[in-house]
């Protein structure tokens, strides 16, 4: 596993799109498969940034990303709110346009894109998410 | 981030090229709120040269979607989309909330 940490700031969410797509790259996986990876990655960033670290500006975010055989495994370690996404209700994706709810659509990309999605809170005020893709 | 207005006769069509994520999505949802603020609410929205869209960009689009359509004056529509980012557009259930062209003339015409 490689390892990067990034201020927890939306402007490096470039960056962190780049890591993870380059270790998805470099481990075999396919075109479309490296844009679902970097956008999983993007949306699980963009909530740590948002609600975990909610008025923090200086908060930190870990990013360790591997390929391991068929296999990529993003980790993504925060220090702020403890924030569990299995608790977020799905959006009604049947919903017309006056009723569709404009939260939870991050998380609900980041399961349908992923093959796994894990919530840990750790001791210490530690958030643990790791996101699993396997190829094909 | 680069967006391109342009007036038609019957629409505004805006072009959007790079990457719209949380941190450029606040860009892009003002410049549909200028368009609305300024009375244009039906926009055509080139997207060939967007090469990435997170769910913050979706965001944006249901709320100028939301506003363009109030009062039947308007409603935004899709030209051009990418393929990866017509995909997750369709994961999110989207493409039920937007109408599609694949040809900008076809999308002008449309209003």
């Amino acid at each position: 596993m490689q390892s990067v940490q990034f201020i927890a700031k939306f402007e490096y969410l470039d960056e962190i799109r780049e890591f993870v797509g380059d270790i998805a790259r470099a481990g075999g996986f396919n075109a479309k498969e490296v844009y679902n990876i970097q956008l999983a990655a993007d949306e699980a960033a963009s909530n740590v940034i948002e609600h975990a670290y909610a008025g923090v500006h200086d908060g930190l975010l870990e990013l360790s990303c591997g390929v391991n055989g068929n296999t990529i495994t993003i980790m993504l370690v925060d220090h702020g709110e403890s924030f569990d996404p299995s608790e977020i209700p799905l959006p009604d994706l049947k919903a017309d346009l006056s009723e569709r709810k404009i939260g939870g659509l991050g998380i609900f990309l980041m399961r349908k894109l992923m093959d796994e999605v894990h919530y840990e809170n750790r001791p210490n005020k530690s958030n643990v998410l790791t996101m699993i893709k396997r190829k094909g | 981030m680069e967006i391109i207005a342009q007036e038609f006769k019957h629409c505004d069509l805006i072009t959007i090229k790079g990457r719209v994520d949380s941190s450029t999505a606040p860009q892009m949802a003002q410049a549909l709120e200028t368009a609305n603020e300024s009375g244009k609410y039906k926009l055509v929205l080139d997207i060939a040269g967007l090469d990435y869209m997170s769910s913050a960009g979706f965001r944006a689009l249901l709320a100028a979607q939301r506003n363009c359509k109030k009062y039947n004056r308007g409603e935004v529509v899709l030209v051009n989309v990418p393929s990866r980012i017509r995909e997750a557009l369709e994961l999110a259930g989207f493409t039920e909330l937007f109408k599609t062209f694949d040809d900008t003339l076809m999308a002008v015409g449309h209003f």
